[in-house]
């Protein structure tokens, strides 16, 4: 009984502020700003006791399992969350069904956990939708938006299909070898056609959660039509979790076809990164410009994996770290100045330095880790993620990703150069940050700084890993 | 007599899950791409029991996944008919290509 506790501890807290907020929803209405500092508390006392007694086990017969990475990894879920809660508290102030978001992101971060630490391929399935469906009714929070309503179409539709395309695989993947749990597959697993097709229709499925091209199309869409803490919400805390599991699914279950999917992880890493990179370039709305960044980001995060090592999984590990402080910093200037102004284009953002010095920094902080310029933590992300990348002696493809570096540069500098060197007569006006969004925008920063240089962090994971 | 075997349970479930992909590709109204996508996890309950039962029947891990798929499935209609009807009313259309707002 006491293990059961302490294990599912992570699952356990958020069910029950779950529960919290939907007593104090139904009960006695709340004003919006002291249910943010509630949630905001409630976020941080769950951050901080994922700290308190990481342990290795397995509950309910090999369904559920944890271990230190495990726990690591769902901290780092916590501390995502925790920032979103901060970040974007202009937005949800003027929101009127606060306790409803929260409780809708809190599901899927609930099914992002079971995702992470599940043990066989029905529990991940059910985490799996218990991730995602959430996150579609989260896309459509402006119910009188249009964008809005399009972007959750797009999102409910593609992600239903994506897990019929999965549930095929899991099928045929069960006719081949008789057993879905992740300790008895690794063995069954020898390579037959089967396996390969059933690994194919797998993949895919993965592909469309990460955004791996070609299976991306609806990442720009969602992005630029659902409100930006979903976008945030989407763009780091889902990919995070769902490049954790992938991690585990490629590196436990399909360990005996490496082959396969070193070449396939390859070939998908290069385009992927190529086609977010050129996208980028032309994009006028900054989330939508952002959607195709963090499709870029996705391909560098595949250059880690293709290294099948416990170097890349502490290298994913460490970049979904520096990725969290430096994409929440970047969606939440934007969120910032959407809330107030309305304004997304990048030619309304010339001239922004004259009136608002501080989010123009952050910002372009964010942007200079996000591109891996070196005093940044995103540089480090980055230098682990292709040494872990070139421990195959496969230099080629280790000099294609770093030009690929290089294209981001510019797109990056561009947004930089509209706000602090380009004139514009009419500049938006000096905007109030609220104290949370200002707390919340200097953790990211430090994050943005420390991360790279306290080398200890990256110890850690290795050390985990 | 020709008893059904698992060639012929595969064969019905391989051309579901086709006809639901492309059903899903290929049709413009919002109402039945989702009945494809019931298609194609109907395709896949029939692959699970029919491999339970011909392939694997000492266990019954295919039944049970089968079980909560069909659960999962209405979930997911409920939120995807919710999101359909919220496009309804913004657009007066359930036209996947009405909702055109953003490209590329």
């Amino acid at each position: 009984m006491n293990d059961f506790l302490l294990l599912m501890k992570p699952e356990l807290v958020i069910s029950i502020i779950i529960f919290l907020l939907l007593f104090i929803k139904i009960g006695k209405g709340m004003s919006n700003a002291g249910m943010l500092l509630l949630i905001q508390v409630l976020l941080l006392i769950n951050f901080g006791l994922g700290f308190f007694k990481m342990e290795e086990g397995s509950l309910f017969g090999g369904l559920y399992k944890t271990d230190m990475l495990i726990a690591y990894q769902k901290n780092l879920l916590n501390l995502g969350v925790f920032l979103i809660s901060l970040l974007f508290a202009d937005w949800f102030k003027k929101s009127d069904h606060l306790a409803e978001f929260f409780m809708l992101m809190l599901s899927s971060l609930l099914g992002m956990f079971f995702l992470i630490s599940s043990g066989n391929l029905l529990m991940f399935y059910l985490s799996l939708e218990l991730a995602s469906i959430p996150v579609a009714a989260m896309a459509n929070f402006d119910l009188h938006k249009k964008i809005a309503s399009e972007a959750a179409m797009k999102m409910i539709l593609s992600s239903a299909f994506s897990s019929g395309i999965l549930l095929f695989g899991i099928s045929l993947l069960y006719g081949a070898t008789g057993t879905i749990s992740f300790d008895l597959l690794p063995s069954v697993v020898t390579g037959s056609s089967l396996q390969i097709m059933a690994f194919i229709f797998l993949f895919a499925a993965f592909a469309f959660k990460l955004s791996i091209v070609p299976f991306h199309l609806w990442t720009a869409d969602v992005y630029q039509g659902a409100p930006t803490a979903t976008s945030a919400f989407l763009s780091v805390i889902s990919k995070g979790a769902f490049a954790f599991v992938f991690i585990t699914v490629l590196y436990k279950i399909f360990q005996p076809l490496h082959t396969v999917w070193f070449n396939l992880i390859m070939l998908l890493s290069v385009v992927t990164m190529l086609v977010g990179n050129l996208f980028a370039l032309r994009q006028q709305s900054i989330k939508r410009f952002l959607a195709f960044s963090s499709i870029a980001q996705v391909g560098f995060i595949l250059v880690g994996i293709s290294s099948n090592s416990s170097a890349g999984t502490a290298a994913v590990v460490y970049f979904v770290l520096i990725y969290i402080f430096s994409n929440l910093a970047a969606f939440a200037v934007a969120g910032t100045i959407e809330s107030q102004t309305g304004k997304e284009s990048v030619n309304d953002y010339k001239g922004l330095y004259q009136t608002n010095p501080f989010l123009c920094w952050m910002m372009a902080l964010a942007l200079f880790s996000l591109a891996g310029v070196p005093p940044t933590a995103g540089f480090f992300g980055k230098l682990f993620l292709i040494t872990a990348g070139a421990q195959n002696a496969n230099y080629l493809f280790v000099i294609v990703v770093a030009l690929n570096l290089v294209i981001s540069l510019y797109y990056y500098l561009r947004i930089i150069r509209a706000m602090f060197m380009d004139k514009n007569e009419q500049p938006i006006q000096k905007l109030m940050v609220p104290a949370s969004v200002k707390l919340g925008l200097i953790i990211c920063a430090g994050g943005i700084v420390l991360t790279g240089l306290v080398s200890w962090i990256y110890d850690y994971i290795q050390l985990l890993s | 007599m020709l008893t059904p075997g698992l060639y012929h349970l595969l064969f019905i479930s391989s051309a579901l899950f086709f006809i639901g992909v492309y059903g899903f590709v290929t049709r413009r109204n919002l109402v039945t791409m989702l009945m494809s996508i019931e298609l194609v996890l109907n395709s896949v309950n029939l692959n699970f029991i029919a491999f339970n039962k011909y392939l694997w029947p000492n266990g019954l891990d295919g039944l049970f996944f089968t079980i909560f798929i069909i659960a999962i499935a209405a979930a997911e209609a409920a939120v995807a008919i919710a999101i359909i009807i919220n496009l309804y009313r913004s657009h007066n259309s359930i036209d996947v290509e009405q909702a055109e707002e953003m490209k590329y």
